[in-house]
């Protein structure tokens, strides 16, 4: 039983017992998973505990698995490197891969929604770290995804660009409503950002968390501050707890 | 040893002895001493050479049949552009490495093409070219004219079996070292096998093939300097074996300088196309 089918049914993402070995090593075993339509899912999880495996297998460039797994046929992926070709400008990226002869126009308008519309003719070999990812962006949405996979695109970023490059995405996302699968090691980020929160471990979903704050989001929020404690300590993290401080007890 | 040393030191020092363990930077102004741009100082050495060289022939250290004597050489030539004898020796020469060249660049680039995009092209074709590799292309000359006889035959397929290889290895290994994640990138945009080829994989292949092309072209001139020296009846080869007979060392220098600078001028095509190829590249240009 192993397949991965494109459909147009109500969930955007539909996975059950998904099982993904490496020798005998199962990194995913029995995961069931669903993303609605237009939702924004992050997924937390230690290093190695096969969340890049999983995006890597929705956005079909690993296929030997066992289970079913069903994905829109128009997805996308942003990798954490952008992966830009550097002998292409950076329009010819933008528009790399779609049907026809390459649209200078289309590459443009998505480059002005990632704020680089003076950027379109230059080498990437130019860009910033920040703006290579830009770039990596409007690539994936000129393809009007249903379905966007995010594989720490943020990851090499400096904290100054990552949290424009995160309002960014939240803006693209709010925009474009497709289905967002966020894999991320950063739990404010996961947060900040997602409807909803996934942490993996063991090869499936240990822990889910809802996050029903209006957006924009505040990273002092107290809901979001509590969500926070709990999520890391999923993720085995114990914070030094505030009344264990030398001074608050008196 | 060090102690006594120091006792002997001229007291400008001792009068501003820093503290032990610590030790003063002198400051030190840069000189303003005349000294030649670079160009003049990289051109002395093969300008000395040549006055050398001058010289030592116009005291007679060298004799004409040893050396013809620069001046001579350099008159020699003017005659031999004059009377039309060395452009028709470069249009003949040329013409060989020309075809040669084609021949064995459309080898090579078919050969790499097979074995670096294709698992099962790799498989047959890279041992069997690293076998004939191996081989001293230039000992096959006596079984080139078995084959193709004396005329300009052997003599282009000498030059193309040169050019093959350096063009084959660099090719191929400029596929190869494709980086991965580019061609993975190419697959999640939607690229089918073609389009990657298009797109990713020769792009990415072009650095290693235009360093093949330089070697080549290098290789594709020393192999026109054997194979001309097999019974030809036209060329630059044929200028310098006729002059060996007629002890005109004057004549056979004009060919090998010829020689060089033919080679020279390819070199300085592929250096400028390369240039204007690879602007996309940010790599390390020299310090």
């Amino acid at each position: 039983m192993t397949a991965v089918t494109t459909s147009t049914d109500t969930a955007a993402v539909s996975i059950r017992g998904l099982r993904k070995q490496f020798g005998e090593r199962a990194v995913i075993d029995g995961l069931d998973l669903d993303v609605a339509p237009g939702e924004f899912v992050a997924l937390l999880g230690r290093s190695g505990c096969g969340k890049s495996t999983l995006l890597r297998i929705l956005a079909g460039l690993d296929s030997e698995i066992d289970g079913l797994v069903t994905v829109p046929g128009r997805r996308a992926v942003a990798f954490q490197a952008p992966r830009l070709m550097p002998w292409k400008r950076v329009w010819q990226n933008v528009v790399l891969g779609l049907a026809g002869r390459p649209d200078r126009a289309l590459a443009q308008r998505y480059l002005d929604e990632v704020g680089l519309s003076a950027k379109t003719t230059v080498w990437p070999k130019t860009l910033s770290g920040g703006e290579a990812q830009r770039v990596s962006l409007a690539r994936a949405l000129v393809r009007e995804p249903e379905l966007l996979l995010l594989d720490e695109p943020f990851g090499a970023l400096d904290a100054l660009t990552r949290v424009k490059a995160q309002q960014l995405v939240a803006d693209l996302w709010a925009r474009h409503e497709c289905a967002v699968l966020l894999v991320t090691h950063d739990v404010e980020e996961a947060l900040l950002l997602a409807d909803r929160v996934l942490v993996m471990d063991g090869g499936v979903i240990a822990h889910e968390v809802p996050v029903a704050l209006p957006r924009p989001r505040q990273i002092d929020h107290p809901t979001l501050v509590r969500l926070r404690t709990e999520l890391l300590g999923r993720l085995g993290i114990v914070e030094p707890s505030r009344s264990a401080r030398p001074g608050d007890a008196a | 040893m060090t102690t006594t040393q120091d006792a002997v030191l001229p007291s400008r020092s001792a009068a501003h002895a820093p503290p032990p363990g610590r030790v003063t930077i002198e400051p030190v102004r840069p000189s303003h001493r005349w000294s030649p741009p670079r160009p003049v100082r990289r051109a002395a050495g093969p300008i000395g050479t040549l006055l050398l060289w001058w010289l030592l022939s116009a005291v007679g250290v060298l004799s004409p049949e040893v050396l013809a004597s620069p001046a001579t050489v350099f008159g020699k030539a003017l005659s031999m552009i004059a009377d039309g004898e060395l452009p028709t020796a470069i249009a003949v020469s040329g013409q060989r490495v020309v075809l040669g060249f084609l021949i064995g660049g459309v080898v090579g680039t078919a050969l790499a093409l097979v074995a670096g995009l294709l698992r099962l092209g790799e498989d047959l074709v890279d041992s069997t070219v690293g076998m004939f590799r191996t081989l001293p292309w230039v000992g096959l000359i006596p079984l080139f004219i078995i084959w193709f006889g004396i005329n300009e035959e052997p003599k282009i397929a000498l030059i193309a079996l040169g050019v093959t290889f350096p063009i084959y290895f660099n090719i191929y290994a400029g596929i190869r070292g494709v980086d991965a994640q580019l061609v993975e990138a190419g697959r999640v945009l939607g690229l089918r096998r073609w389009g990657l080829i298009r797109h990713v994989v020769l792009p990415g292949a072009l650095p290693g093939a235009l360093v093949g092309l330089r070697y080549a072209l290098g290789t594709a001139w020393l192999a026109l300097v054997w194979a001309e020296q097999v019974n030809a009846s036209q060329g630059i080869g044929y200028l310098m074996n006729n002059a060996q007979q007629f002890f005109q060392t004057d004549v056979i220098v004009v060919c090998l300088v010829t020689y060089a600078v033919l080679g020279l001028l390819c070199d300085l095509a592929v250096r400028v196309l390369s240039r204007y190829a690879l602007s996309w590249r940010a790599s390390f240009e020299g310090a």
